[in-house]
Formats: structure tokens, C-alpha cells, sequence
């Protein structure tokens, strides 16, 4: 990763490639270290996720900064689903002062699909909610309360869209509605459904979206056809249409890796000629190295 | 199917209806503004309770907001959105946390279109809750002009 900040780079006009590190559980920071530096040397910034499908692993803010220490520039995911408006604004701050400046602001999967069921869940402020509240926090310098802020500080704001579930029609809209609230980059969920993304993206250049937010379509390599079934059955909002899986499991299973590699790869060359696409975001869990191949692949590292 | 669905699949009636009590009350508005009303929101409140529990599922957040999301309440969203649908629907439009029930804002948004009046309403960001009004009675806030509440800080600017 250069100097150059990944807002800057998406400025330049550079297509930009993201990707999600994968959560460690470890109290070790060089076992969490590790596979940040495989993707580090591959994309442009590294999703810190926020306890992913309500799953528990490390806090999101002390894990980007410990990124942000290695060197490395991460985006904090933060969530409505576990802090309420008073914590996820101490969040917020805490991150600036701690130098770091990409945030990714969600509403959070539900408590109920994850791994403690039994926790409560909050939701205090809704995805749109959180999005205006860091962005008066650096304009206005203030928290929600009118409490000053000196000096603010400055985020680069990112939200998630979702074009692959319903009401489908509503989706370029709600994507407006967190570009009116302050999200400046977007990255979508999984695209595998690429016709439908090429629709979204119409009606987002109709309304002028990708003017005012850089997108970043989701992708990444499925390690199987027992596997992408499993996502699409179990993580909530990803959407692998039939074909893509019948095809990987039209190949004998030691060749479904690569099959799954060839899908991500072909699925970018798509999106790249999509107008209004800005980069690919890069997700597969717990293989980060085949991150690293998927982008020099595709060729899109640095030259 | 229930009755409250049945209604709430009448959005155009609904909104009418709104008007209607929203005209109605706007006298009520000036002889209300300054006072505390205890009274009538204690009047008021297992009113609204049976009849919006009835009709709307209504969960009393006491910053009633239903005409700007289609005449569906959003606190019947199990995470308590306020701003629209979260990325976890279903493909056959169904909640990601309450597997066989719809998700409320893909009914929402699907009511939300046949309302003339305040159907786009639902683009507008909704600002945050204030979760010390839940139990009163969002029609004597309404009375009182306070009908949405907005924090200190919150800037309205991206009300457009």
C-alpha cells in the first residue's frame, strides 16, 4: 500500500480493489497481522469487519488500528446491531484520533443468525442514521447531542448497498438515500448476478449516484459448490443464482477451486466495463492469498 | 389474513384517512401548544395503543412517522429501521430475522407508490429515535407540534 490514500486514488481515477480481512480469533496481533500484510500488498485498503453475521470476534477499532500502525490503511466497518448512538459515536471519534480515516457504516446482520443467538440486539440508529451522524461530526463539529468537537474529525464515509434483494426497484434509491446522508464510497454485497447489477448501475447513473459516490462491486472466489450453497442458504443477503453453482458443480471437485477463481475473474473483466464502477471489493473468507491471486489475475495490481 | 393487513393493503384509504385526522387536529394544535397535556396523553394512549395496535401492529414508539413509510410501521422491523429496508430480505421478499413473515419495508415501499400524497416521502432520512417518548401517545406529540423529534445536533440538511 503507498501513501497515497485510498480516497485519492479513487479521486485519481484509479479502479481501486478493496478487500475484507477475515477475523482472527487471537489475542496475538502477528496472527492477525499476518494475512492483513498478504492483502496489504494486493489492494488499496482492508474492510476491518465488525463482527460479521453476528458472529463474535475482535473489535473493529482495535483491529484497524492496529492495521493503521503496521502501516497498512484500514476501513473500520462499524454496525448498528451491538452499540448504541453513545458508543458508536466514542467509536467514531476514537477512531479519528487514532489516525484513522476510511469508515464503513452498516446496519449489521441480525443477533439471531449468529453464534450468540441469546445476545440482545440494539439497533438504536439505522444504517442511514449513522452515516448522517459521522458526517455532522466532521461538517457540523458536533456529536448528535450539539456537543463540540475541536477540531473534528475528517472521514472518508462508506456505506453498503445491496442490488441482489428485494424491493429491487427501491435499491438505487436507498443507495441515494445514504449518498444524501453522507456515504462519499459504496461497496455492494456479492455480485454474482451480473445482469441485475448492470440494471442497478442504470438506474444509478439516471440518478446521478455515481457522480457524487465511488462503487465498488463485491466479488470473490467460491471454494466449492458444497460451500457456495452453504453462503447462499445461510449468510443473509447474498444471492448466488443457480447457474453459477450448477457450473462449479459441473467440474470434479479437486478442479471447483479454480472454477470458482475463473467465475471471480470473469465476473470483474464484467463489472470493470460497467460506467460508474470505481474498483472491486474483494471478499473470501479466511483465504486471503487467494485474494492476492484473483487480483493479479485480473490485473489489477499496481503497476 | 387479518384485518389490519387487510386495511393496511389500502393505502390510499389510510392516507386519506391521515389527512383527514391530521386537518382535524390542526385546531387542536393551537389550543394544545405549551401545555403539558398529561391528561390527554394519558387519555389518549390506550386509545391509539387499541386502535394502531389493531390496524398498524403499532408499537407506540411515540413519533408516529407512518404516513412517510407507506402506512407501515418501521418499528414492526425487527431491527427498528427507520430509513428503509437492510440488505439481509429475501428473495421472495421475506424478513431476514422472521423467516416466514414479509419484510415490512418491501410492503412499505410497495404501498408507498400507490400514495399520491406522501408516497415519496419515503425518500426522505428519517432522523433518530427518541426512545424516552416510547408508550406516549404520538397523537398528543403530534397536538403539541413535536411530532418527530429530532436530536440537538441532528442538521435536517439532507431533507431534500
Amino acid at each position: 500500500m503507498s501513501r497515497v490514500s485510498f480516497e485519492e486514488r479513487l479521486r485519481s481515477g484509479k479502479f481501486c480493489v478493496t478487500a475484507e480481512l477475515s477475523p482472527r480469533d487471537s489475542a496475538d496481533p502477528e496472527v492477525v497481522l499476518a494475512p492483513a500484510r498478504t492483502l496489504a500488498a494486493v489492494v488499496d485498503a482492508i474492510n476491518v469487519p465488525d463482527s460479521t453475521g453476528a458472529n463474535v470476534h475482535m473489535s473493529p477499532l482495535a483491529c484497524s488500528i492496529m492495521l493503521h500502525h503496521a502501516g497498512m490503511e484500514p476501513i473500520m466497518q462499524l454496525g448498528c446491531r451491538d452499540r448504541n448512538r453513545i458508543g458508536l459515536q466514542g467509536d467514531l471519534l476514537g477512531a479519528a484520533a487514532s489516525g484513522i480515516r476510511n469508515v464503513f457504516l452498516i446496519t449489521g446482520d441480525d443477533t439471531s443468525v449468529g453464534n450468540q443467538p441469546d445476545a440482545k440486539r440494539v439497533f438504536d440508529l439505522d444504517s442511514a442514521q449513522l452515516l448522517h451522524t459521522a458526517e455532522m461530526m466532521c461538517d457540523q463539529g458536533q456529536f448528535l447531542n450539539a456537543t463540540r468537537l475541536d477540531p473534528p474529525p475528517s472521514f472518508f464515509i462508506g456505506a453498503a448497498a445491496n442490488p441482489f434483494v428485494p424491493p429491487y426497484d427501491w435499491r438505487p434509491h436507498r443507495l441515494g438515500k445514504k449518498v444524501e446522508a453522507g456515504a462519499r464510497f459504496i461497496q455492494t454485497q456479492f455480485c454474482f448476478d451480473v445482469p441485475r447489477f448492470v440494471s442497478f448501475m442504470e438506474r444509478v447513473r439516471d440518478l446521478g449516484l455515481h457522480e457524487r459516490a465511488f462503487i465498488l462491486a463485491g466479488v470473490g472466489p467460491l471454494p466449492s459448490a458444497r460451500v457456495a450453497d452453504i453462503i447462499r442458504t445461510r449468510v443473509p443477503g447474498v444471492v448466488i443464482p443457480d447457474a453459477i453453482v450448477d457450473r462449479m458443480a459441473g467440474v470434479p471437485e479437486a478442479d471447483q477451486g479454480e472454477e470458482g477463481m475463473k467465475i471471480c475473474l470473469e465476473i470483474i473483466e464484467q463489472v470493470r466495463q460497467i460506467e460508474g464502477v470505481a474498483g472491486v471489493h474483494l471478499m473470501a473468507h479466511r483465504r486471503e492469498n487467494l485474494v492476492a491471486e484473483a487480483v493479479q489475475r485480473a490485473g489489477l495490481q499496481d503497476e | 389474513m387479518s384485518v389490519g393487513r387487510w386495511l393496511r393493503n389500502r393505502p390510499r384509504a389510510l392516507e386519506w384517512s391521515y389527512r383527514l385526522m391530521l386537518a382535524l387536529m390542526k385546531p387542536a394544535r393551537g389550543l394544545a401548544s405549551g401545555g403539558e397535556l398529561r391528561w390527554l396523553d394519558r387519555l389518549l394512549r390506550p386509545v391509539e395503543r387499541l386502535s394502531k395496535g389493531l390496524v398498524f401492529d403499532c408499537r407506540m414508539c411515540g413519533q408516529c412517522v407512518l404516513h412517510s413509510t407507506g402506512m407501515t410501521c418501521p418499528m414492526s422491523c425487527p431491527k427498528n429501521l427507520r430509513n428503509g429496508p437492510c440488505g439481509g430480505v429475501r428473495l421472495n421478499g421475506n424478513c431476514e430475522v422472521l423467516p416466514d413473515e414479509p419484510c415490512i419495508w418491501v410492503e412499505a415501499w410497495e404501498r408507498s407508490k400507490k400514495m399520491a400524497h406522501y408516497g415519496p416521502a419515503i425518500h426522505e432520512l428519517r432522523p433518530p429515535l427518541d426512545w424516552a417518548r416510547q408508550g406516549s401517545a404520538a397523537w398528543v406529540n403530534e397536538m403539541k407540534g413535536m411530532g418527530e423529534p429530532e436530536p440537538e445536533g441532528w442538521s435536517s440538511r439532507a431533507q431534500r
